[in-house]
């Protein structure tokens, strides 16, 4: 049997609609910066908030550079190191990488950079799709509490917080409005996150 | 270039619970399509050049098959390798099976090796469900008796969704020796579970008397069974039953039952012609028919490693008895 989901409430919001757009913004003009014009660029979304940043970011760079920018999805179930501790199967989604990574600047993307496990499976992942040139990482949120050498190369917000608390990003595509909110356990003895 | 979201097809919050996979009769339709959900992400790792994921690594398979088989049991032992699972494979000969144990003695001695699933292949119906009641491994039922072979059902009906898109609404004949067939028996019970309609179709002889409890069809005349059938299911009629008396010889078969170029003529234009092999030449197919344009019948075997990839990790996903909740 599962245990019972630890209910949350929302403690503040740190991100509102505007700043998720304008975080993009830069990130995207960061990218531009850095890759000189864009060459051999392509996305990687995380499933399933990742790869809708991803396809935004890529939006974003395409306004400003007049040039495609191929997104891929990657979806981690497989690869992640817990799968024999969570209790029960999380469903598994297909990665969908429409391209050859080979040789390719690919822009891994995440909505909340944590502990860097999600990053790590990423990183196995990507390995078995091919051999990319360089790989670099975007996330909206990056909130602290690293277990792995693992860092972000482009980040929207830097938002510190405590063990316990939630960091959800909504976006309008699944969740109804964009903003990013930090919740707390509901009881103040609750679970830890 | 961007890629869309596609809507799952189950609820997110649907969740595989079985320690087992015995046959297709106890499971909802909600289980089916998470499998189907789960088998189509597994699709694309095949198109891999390294295909591999580390999903089950560290996990001992072990294929365990009282009686012989080659693709099933290829197929079951490549999808454990795909997911980095360990596989080791016992057959009857060679084996303390053929010295007396009981196959419980057989399943215990595997145990005390510390093996996370077992594939089980047996001519007596039930032997799975008797293995799976006393182990604590997974057990997953790669065919017994003419009970059930939940798997080859389950990559049927993965095949017809993804050549028609939905499994709703479709007529779906399945034709041959339906009394003997665990092929027939759980893809009746997966495809009416899923919305479609089953005609049943074979000589009184090789038709079980009950089958119409079953909610399908029954006809005799397999001209019936091709006219109007989007899906067209056949299955192998073995050289035995010729030899009890069952069907009078395969030549007769053939004229009486056999899905001819003839025949084709009165099916659908767009008709799917399945068999899940291996398939008796110029007896329930020709060959023409079994080669030509809408056979599907390698598509079977390549979904049945999809199929097989999903149901190897769902049952390995849920919690073991000794390891606690």
């Amino acid at each position: 049997m599962s245990a019972p989901e630890p209910s949350f409430r929302e403690k503040g919001k740190v991100m509102d609609a505007e700043a998720i757009r304008r975080a993009i913004v830069r990130i995207a003009h960061e990218v531009l910066e850095h890759h000189k014009g864009g060459e051999a660029l392509a996305l990687v979304g995380i499933r399933t908030r990742g790869a809708l940043l991803a396809q935004r970011l890529a939006k974003e760079i395409e306004s400003i550079d007049r040039r495609p920018v191929p997104v891929g999805i990657l979806d981690i179930t497989l690869y992640r190191d817990d799968l024999s501790r969570i209790a029960l199967n999380p469903i598994v989604h297909a990665t969908e990488i429409p391209f050859n990574v080979d040789e390719l600047h690919l822009i891994l993307v995440d909505d909340v950079l944590f502990t860097g496990r999600t990053i790590r499976a990423a990183l196995n992942a990507l390995n078995d799709l091919g051999r990319p040139k360089t790989i670099q990482l975007a996330v909206l949120v990056d909130r602290g509490h690293r277990e792995l050498p693992i860092r972000a190369d482009y980040a929207g917000k830097n938002i510190p917080t405590n063990l316990r608390e939630h960091v959800e990003v909504r976006l309008v595509e699944l969740d109804e409005q964009d903003e990013v909110v930090v919740e707390v356990p509901a009881h103040a003895e609750g679970h830890a996150a | 270039m961007t890629t869309t979201i596609t809507p799952p097809a189950v609820a997110e919050t649907a969740r595989w619970t079985r320690k087992d996979l015995l046959g297709l009769r106890e499971l909802s339709a909600e289980e089916i399509r998470l499998i189907l959900q789960t088998a189509e992400s597994f699709r694309e790792i095949s198109l891999r050049p390294i295909k591999k994921v580390p999903a089950l690594r560290g996990k001992t398979v072990v294929n365990l098959f009282f009686e012989p088989s080659t693709r099933t049991r290829t197929s079951f032992e490549l999808a454990a390798k795909r997911l980095s699972a360990d596989i080791v494979n016992i057959a009857p000969q060679g084996s303390s099976l053929s010295k007396g144990e009981t196959v419980l003695d057989t399943v215990r001695n595997l145990e005390a090796l510390k093996v996370d699933v077992l594939v089980i292949r047996h001519a007596a119906a039930g032997v799975p469900a008797l293995i799976a009641r006393q182990a604590s491994s997974s057990v997953i039922n790669a065919g017994d008796g003419a009970h059930e072979h939940p798997t080859q059902a389950l990559l049927d009906l993965f095949t017809i969704q993804e050549k028609r898109g939905h499994l709703e609404g479709l007529n779906v004949s399945i034709i041959g020796d339906i009394a003997h067939s665990r092929v027939a028996r759980s893809n009746i019970w997966g495809l009416t579970k899923l919305g479609a309609r089953v005609t049943v179709c074979g000589p009184p002889t090789l038709m079980p008397a009950e089958i119409g409890q079953l909610g399908v069809r029954v006809t005799y005349h397999v001209e019936e069974a091709i006219r109007g059938a989007d899906v067209l299911m056949l299955l192998r009629i073995q050289h035995e039953r010729q030899e009890m008396r069952l069907i009078p010889g395969l030549r007769e078969y053939r004229l009486r039952y056999g899905l001819t170029r003839e025949r084709m003529a009165l099916a659908k234009p767009e008709a799917l012609i399945m068999h899940p092999g291996p398939v008796n030449r110029g007896v329930e197919i020709d060959s023409s028919v079994a080669d030509g344009p809408f056979s599907v019948i390698l598509d079977q075997v390549t979904n049945g490693l999809a199929v097989r990839m999903a149901v190897l990790f769902l049952v390995s996903g849920t919690p073991k008895a000794e390891e606690g909740a």
